[in-house]
């Protein structure tokens, strides 16, 4: 008791230098634990995006890209599938829905989807929840448009709002802009990029184009909106599909009947397989960057030891005066390791607190910046190993010291020649 | 009472130690018998294996040959941390200076060896709590009484001795060890020190070994040995020269 008094007033004594030791533990633990809460921060937000789809199917490119920007609207598709093919595909007995989407406009960074009401009863995301509206109703009217939650949040728009499109994927640009569209809806927020997008009904993706031709605007012609209303406009390609099957044992006999379809070549792919192809590609950055972290841990527990050998000089009289009342060498040594330990834990609640801390100031920018929805969760048994680990990693750091302690007592015994 | 007086503080017969690593170093020691109360000066220089000596008496380290025992207990026969709870329940050491572990209160200084010395620790609750029984000793010991909560850095070189002589006469242990205790104070200081040391040991009855080489102080003593007489030592560097 007393003997853990002094050990500890001790540390206070040198607080500069143990406050330091115990801010490096601290930092290298957030980067650790941070790393970690990232890491699977981002494969719960990739993995939550699609859920209770069977197939994605799109224009014949690699299973990764085309999960990529028909799921995730990263990228952009090389080819289309035509309404025709899609049609085809989707009316085969084995198909319970499926969704179509057209890619290609923006509005203020946004993606704009071109889709119809299917969208807003089939699309799952994390675990099989379907969208809910916060307020208003899906497109009716042809120029309806429903916001994703961000979109309305970082815009400011609510219902009755109109808003104007631009052609292509950015901000600025040649625009739709002689055709507003009405915001008839507003979905609630999901954390995936349904988030970041702007839905309207698959041929208002064609009446916005009625009047241009190859990218551009045919000159002088401008078609007005009623008239636009009153056209049939039957969609000509769309860029990709989401589609559920009646039952997953006809998965594969699908997927194979879409990759083998004749009239045009297209891809099926199974989300979850692609999934597990783009988490192969970026497990080694993973693991480079948990390396990374564990390095840094490394170092501070390196530093801790450091910092508790550099002290046992001035400390040698210290343990000769316990050695003389009759400490043993074993009890000088675990002082030590107790000392090693003491300030592994006070960093490892330091760095984790703090961790936490950002975490929640952080969370919305990252969201926001990334799509990367982090959830403050307590720490999973993945971090309460790595946590371990550091724990264990810093009594062993103290293990050092403590011998050459131990050395130093017996080869001192009780009187110190200083 | 009889028997307990008949066996020795300390008796020693051919001892022979030598220290390993860089500054070998051999000591042995002829003889070397200290009844019970005894209050023994041993004179030398430094250098003469005075330190070495003492970490034989106290058990911090063990002789390679020869005998050795401390109020009857053969030390050899006692492993490691035997001795070390040996040296913890029966001696009361006094250093030269910076006796004190310098962040602690002077209370958790003079309490400190109880930690390691359970009837150490009953015996001074016996006397009156253990807390109640440091503030005793400091008192006798001559120091004001609000100098318990004080860090021990704050003590002036005078008060740090008398503070260490309150911890190791704690408990009463039978052996005080005092190496070199009044060097560090001036010519005054000197002579109150040793008599309030001196009384306290009278009054615990507790056997005094103090190591000086301060031929002064030799009238305060039932017995005065020369180091010379009882040691020999070498060193291998030395001789190798």
């Amino acid at each position: 008791m007393i003997v853990a008094r002094l050990a500890l007033q001790s540390l206070l004594n040198r607080w500069i230098t143990v406050l330091l030791t115990v801010l490096a533990i601290s930092v290298s633990v957030m980067l650790l634990l941070g790393v970690e809460k990232v890491r699977s921060g981002a494969r719960d937000s990739f993995a939550g995006t699609v859920s209770g789809a069977d197939l994605v199917i799109g224009a014949r490119s690699g299973a990764m890209q085309l999960l990529l920007y028909s799921v995730f609207r990263i990228g952009n598709a090389t080819n289309n599938v035509t309404w025709r093919s899609y049609q085809d595909i989707v009316s085969r007995a084995e198909v319970a829905w499926a969704i179509p989407l057209s890619l290609g406009d923006s509005h203020r960074g946004f993606r704009v989807i071109g889709t119809t009401p299917d969208y807003f009863e089939h699309l799952q995301y994390r675990g099989g929840q379907t969208l809910k509206f916060a307020a208003g109703t899906p497109f009716d009217d042809l120029f309806d448009v429903v916001v994703g939650s961000d979109v309305a949040s970082r815009l400011g728009y609510s219902i009755g709002d109109t808003i104007t499109v631009a052609h292509g994927a950015g901000s600025v640009g040649p625009g739709h802009d002689d055709l507003p569209f009405r915001v008839s809806g507003i979905l609630a927020r999901t954390g995936t990029p349904v988030d970041k997008s702007l839905h309207v009904s698959l041929k208002a993706i064609e009446a916005i184009h009625v009047d241009w031709r190859s990218g551009s605007r045919i000159p002088g012609q401008v078609t007005p909106a009623d008239r636009l209303r009153q056209m049939s406009l039957p969609p000509k390609a769309i860029t990709a599909a989401i589609v559920g099957l009646k039952s997953r044992l006809q998965v594969m006999g699908f997927q194979r009947a879409v990759n083998e379809y004749r009239a045009e070549p297209l891809s099926a792919v199974l989300p979850g397989v692609a999934l597990q192809e783009m988490w192969g590609l970026v497990a080694t950055a993973e693991t480079a960057l948990l390396g990374v972290s564990a390095m840094v841990v490394v170092t501070s527990m390196l530093g801790l030891s450091a910092m508790i050998l550099s002290t046992l000089n001035e400390r040698r009289r210290e343990i000769a005066i316990l050695r003389s009342l009759g400490a043993r060498p074993g009890t000088v040594g675990s002082l030590l390791v107790g000392e090693a330990t003491l300030l592994t834990v006070a960093g490892i609640a330091i760095g984790t607190a703090a961790l936490y801390a950002v975490l929640v100031v952080a969370r919305p920018l990252i969201d926001r910046q990334f799509g990367i929805d982090i959830g403050i969760q307590p720490p999973s048994s993945t971090d309460a190993r790595l946590l371990l680990a550091i724990l264990i990693g810093g009594i062993t750091a103290g293990f050092l010291p403590a011998y050459r302690a131990y050395r130093m007592s017996l080869a001192d015994g009780m009187m110190v020649r200083t | 009472m009889e028997a307990q007086a008949l066996i020795d503080a300390v008796s020693l017969r051919g001892v022979e130690y030598k220290w390993n690593g860089r500054d070998a170093f051999a000591l042995s020691v002829g003889a070397l018998q200290i009844p019970r109360n005894e209050r023994l000066l041993l004179l030398g220089p430094s250098g003469s294996g005075k330190s070495t000596l003492l970490s034989l008496l106290t058990g911090v380290v063990v002789a390679q040959a020869g005998s050795l025992e401390i109020l009857g207990q053969r030390l050899d026969a006692l492993g490691s941390s035997g001795r070390d709870r040996f040296r913890a329940e029966h001696f009361g050491i006094i250093f030269q200076m910076f006796n004190l572990l310098p962040y602690g209160t002077v209370i958790d200084n003079v309490l400190l060896p109880l930690s390691f010395a359970p009837a150490r620790r009953t015996r001074a609750t016996a006397a009156g709590g253990a807390e109640g029984e440091a503030r005793r000793l400091l008192s006798a010991l001559g120091l004001p009484a609000d100098i318990g909560r004080r860090r021990a850095t704050t003590l002036s070189v005078g008060q740090q001795q008398r503070v260490a002589t309150a911890r190791a006469l704690i408990g009463s242990p039978e052996i005080i060890v005092a190496d070199e205790p009044t060097s560090a104070l001036d010519d005054d200081r000197q002579q109150d020190f040793l008599d309030l040391l001196l009384g306290q040991i009278d009054a615990t009855k507790a056997t005094l070994i103090m190591v000086s080489h301060d031929r002064r102080l030799a009238r305060h003593f039932t017995k005065v040995v020369e180091l010379t007489d009882i040691l020999a030592t070498s060193q291998r560097e030395a001789a190798a020269t």
